[in-house]
Order: structure tokens, then sequence, then C-alpha cells
């Protein structure tokens, strides 16, 4: 059998999950498109379990806040060794209720991944076994990624963008 | 994670369950990090692993650094191999800007990301040896790490956190004295490592702590993400230097070992003869930079390429592409890119988001020992705890890599 390539992907997931697979396109060669939080279990688990030889590696779980849309973006990269080929799939939630359900019902590698999240961004995974703080201290009581925390002292001014003309 | 919280019991020496705080700082462990363990005698029936105990928010600070400035941070992760991290996160903004890195910039970096990657495999197989009681190899290895050392340092100046290279390639030549040190070691190393070989490949004391200890099949490697030697060692042939080749890996001539059971011995034997392919890769390059225009040592991109400190005191427009880097002011394409390279512990993938401004808007360090720690807990269940502390060193967790 052929190597599974992004062509076929997207047909397969076209005819899978129809309007559920959205905003595909394929920046340096990685096929990347988005989904919704009731169906990324079920993308998840297609593209594991049927597409090509299987995504049966999940390479990363991670988070990015998009705070002007208001919205979270859940990224999960996963790899098919057999076809040397990788796919991003990212999920938009709101950043008022963060809530995904969890992937450790695919892989037990998720669990960390998403403690990781957790703790940076706030995001929920529903049904994670163990959804904990992992790499802050427990009585922190923010998720400093989320872009509303600033690194330093918001008050400094020198080094302010609009005093280099950027 | 639970702050410097001990897990006080009042339960009587003679009940069935003992609890042992193994960390945050304890000599066996290598590192920074706390297991609470709950025993059965010497056996352990669970564990809860806490990390982030050096975790100094790399991901948030590099939202705030020109590209320049993150690599830096990289060094501090895997800080047993850095060079791999420095050359990884170089590729990544190249990927992002669609830079073309000539040949010989691609072999040198091999050399130095090689060299790195036998210097993480010495820290651990070392350790294994160490943990098993086996001090002589430990100490006889260990020398070479410094040699690998001294080899950065004449190529960049520093040794451990090493800031080697820069985007575009790397800040200087290799000088005759580096690639006198490169054929030293090449001459050396091979005749040390074989007697490392030889003092534990068959060892009897070696083999029965570590043969058949921390075996783990290739279903759950692969379901926990486990990626580099220690996914190798169960049997999954799985190497981002074949499988998605970078850095013109595809030009050379090696093997993916691969072990069998998994196990701790397995682990050992795969990172031993990863050393040994790591010097053919470094003598294959050294042979192809032969053949390459000399002096080629970066790529002609002054956008991105820091100009050398001469020509910036008497030249003007390396003047003004050195202010405007060093300032931020670069035009970046606004783009996603995954990359990822083969580091010590395995895959270290870098996600970059570019949102056109002069630092990074996202940036996401994949990062393996972190990754592969998550079935530390899980695995030590029924295990002796002298059996725990090896499999630890043979996981080699750098706690850098693991808290970023």
């Amino acid at each position: 059998m052929a190597a599974i390539t992004n062509e076929d992907l997207i047909k397969l997931l076209g005819d899978k999950f129809g309007s559920k697979i959205t905003g595909v396109n394929e920046p340096y060669g990685l096929l990347t498109f988005e989904t919704t939080k009731d169906v990324i279990i079920d993308v998840l688990g297609f593209l594991k379990e049927s597409a090509g030889s299987g995504f049966n590696f999940l390479t990363d779980i991670t988070a990015v806040h998009y705070p002007e849309r208001n919205h979270i973006a859940v990224v999960y990269h996963l790899h098919n060794m057999v076809d040397k080929i990788r796919v991003r799939i990212k999920v938009f939630i709101h950043e008022q209720t963060p809530t995904i359900p969890t992937a450790t019902v695919l892989w037990n590698g998720a669990n960390w991944m998403e403690r990781e999240t957790y703790d940076f961004f706030g995001v929920k995974f529903e049904g994670h076994p163990d959804l904990r703080r992992i790499l802050n201290m427990d009585e922190l009581n923010v998720h400093p990624m989320l872009k509303q925390y600033p690194l330093e002292d918001p008050n400094r001014v020198d080094k302010k963008d609009e005093y280099f003309g950027r | 994670m639970n702050h410097n919280q001990p897990v006080y019991t009042d339960n009587d020496p003679q009940d069935e369950l003992v609890t042992l705080n193994l960390g945050p700082t304890h000599p066996a462990t290598h590192g920074v990090f706390q297991n609470i363990l709950q025993l059965d005698g010497e056996r352990i029936v669970s564990g809860v692993s806490t990390i982030g105990y050096i975790h100094r928010a790399f991901e948030k600070i590099a939202e705030h650094r020109p590209f320049y400035q993150i690599t830096p941070l990289t060094d501090r992760l895997n800080y047993c191999s850095s060079p791999i991290n420095n050359m990884g996160w170089h590729m990544t903004v190249e990927k992002l800007l669609n830079i073309k890195i000539p040949k010989r910039v691609d072999y040198l970096r091999i050399i130095i990301m090689e060299l790195a990657r036998i210097s993480d495999h010495i820290i651990c197989n070392t350790i294994i040896a160490q943990d098993t009681g086996a001090t002589t190899t430990f100490l006889y290895l260990f020398q070479f790490r410094e040699h690998i050392y001294e080899i950065y340092e004449e190529v960049c100046g520093a040794r451990l956190t090493t800031n080697i290279g820069r985007i575009g390639g790397f800040e200087r030549d290799f000088n005759d004295i580096a690639f006198a040190k490169i054929n030293k070691f090449l001459k050396e190393f091979p005749v040390a490592l074989k007697e490392f070989e030889s003092l534990l490949n068959r060892n009897r004391i070696f083999i029965d702590r570590t043969a058949g200890v921390a075996c783990v099949t290739p279903e759950d490697a692969l379901s926990y993400s486990w990626s580099g030697p220690l996914l190798r060692a169960t049997g999954v042939d799985y190497d981002v230097r074949v499988n998605e080749p970078y850095c013109s890996y595809d030009d050379f001539d090696f093997e993916v070992p691969v072990g069998t059971s998994g196990d701790i011995y397995d682990r050992y034997l795969v990172r031993n003869e990863e050393m040994w392919q790591s010097v053919s890769l470094i003598e294959q390059a050294m042979e192809k930079i032969k053949h390459e225009p000399a002096g080629v040592f970066h790529a002609d991109v002054p956008d991105f390429y820091l100009p050398a400190k001469e020509e910036v005191y008497n030249n003007m427009e390396a003047l003004i592409y050195h202010f405007k880097i060093v300032m931020g002011e670069i035009d970046a394409p606004k783009a996603e890119v995954y990359h990822a390279v083969e580091g010590g512990n395995g895959e270290l993938g870098f996600y970059l988001i570019n949102d056109g401004g002069r630092t990074p808007y996202r940036l996401h360090f994949r990062r393996p020992s972190f990754i592969n720690y998550s079935m530390y807990a899980k695995m030590s269940e029924g295990m002796l705890l002298s059996d725990a502390i090896i499999n630890m060193s043979s996981m080699n967790i750098i706690a850098g890599e693991l808290d970023a």
C-alpha cells in the first residue's frame, strides 16, 4: 500500500466528518486543520486507528491563547511513523469556558501533556484521571501562559515598543 | 506540584507499608526529582512523581525575546547536549524563514550534534554503570566528555551552556585546533569505548542488575509517546534523523540500533551502539567537508545572520544589519512551524508560531525527558527500590529538559 498523503487524508476526513473539518492548510508541508471539541476525540481516534497505517504516535499537546478572539486553541500534533507523515489539529475553545474532552482515553502519554496545558492555560480536560498542576506550585492562582499576564512589570517604560519606533 | 512538602506518616514501622520520600534532592536521583513511594519491604507498591523544581518559564520568556536571544534559553533545556538544542532552534527559525543552508555548514553542525549526542550518552551509560556499582567505568569514560567540551570551547568559547552557532550557520569557522581536537577525539574515543564495553557488556553483575529489569513493551512505549533510545530499546525503529532527515542527515550512511525487550540492558546497548554510529557519522562528515568549498561557515542571509564585529565597525551595511537584528526589526513571515530533531533523549520538537512581530507569538518545546518521565511512577510499581534507581538513570531524565 502506498504511503498516505495529505490529499488522501483531507479526503478521508472530509468523507467521515464533513463540515466538522475546517481551515485546512499545509504550512511547510504539515497538514493542519481545525475541528470542534464535540468530535475531537472521534477525529483523534479515527486518525489513530483508521487513517493509512494509523497515526499511533501522539507527538504533543499544547495550547495557544488568542485574547483578541477570546479563544484558546488546543493544538495536537500526531505522527504516522510508517507513512512518515505528521498532522496538526487545532480546536478553538472559548476562554471563558475552556473545556475539552481528554485524550487520555487514546494515549497514556496525553496525561502529562494535558496536565501541562491545564497548568499553563487553564484548559480543563474533561474525564482526565488526575488533572493537577504539574510544573507550577499548587498555590498559584493564575494560569501564567495566558496573554493577560505580563512577563515583567507592566509599569516599566524603558522597553515599550513605541520608544524604539515600532 | 507541591513544594517541599515531605509526606510524614505516623506509621508504625511494623506496619505493612512504609512511605519513602525519594528526593527532591537525593544523590541517587542525579537531579531534582521527588518521588513519594509506598514501600512494602524493598518493593515499591505505588509512587507519585512531583516535578517542576527547576521550572524557569522558558516558554513565557521566549514570547518576549527576539529569535537570536532564544538560543541561550534552549541551552538550558537538556544541558548535557545543549548544542543539539541550539541547532534544533536555529533550524526551526531557518525553516520558518526558508533559509537554504550550505552543505558545509550542515556537515559542521552534524559534527557538533553527534559530539553532543556522544556526551549525552556517555553521561547516561556511565551513570547506569555507576549506580550498579561500577565506579571505574564511570570515571574512565567520563574524561571524554571533558574532551568534547574542549572541542565546544574551541568552536564557540563555552563549555556547558554553549549558545553555539547562529541563525544561518556558525559565528566563526572551525579553526585548525578544533579540527585537530576532533581528530584526536576520533582516534582515542573508540579505544576507550571498546574498553568500556569490554568491562560491562558481558559483566555478570551488570547483566544481573539490568537484564530483564523494567521491561517495556513497544505498545506501552508508543502509548506513552516515548521517543529516542528508550523507544528504540523496545524495538521500534523510530529516529527523527532517518524518518524525516534534517541537516543533510540523508547524505550519511548510518544504522539505527534497536533493542528487543526494552529493559535497562537494551537501553544501555542501544546507547552504546548509537555512540559508535555517531563516531562513524563524525568521521564521514570530516571526510565530506574536504570536498566542500573551504571557509563557508554560514548562509548568505544578511537579514538574519549577525555580521562579524570588525565588519560592524568598518562597514555601513554591516552596521545597519547588526542594528536591525539586535533591535529585532527583521520581518519574519506570519506562519507556524514545527521542527523536530533527534535529541539525546528523543524527539526534541519546537512548535513556533510567528505573528510577524519581533518575538514569537508562541513557542512550545516538545521535551522528550518530560514526556518519557510520565511513565516512571507507573513503571516503578512492583519494582525493587534499587531497580527503580537504575531505571531512572537509564531513562536519562535531565531536570532542565523535564521542567523547561
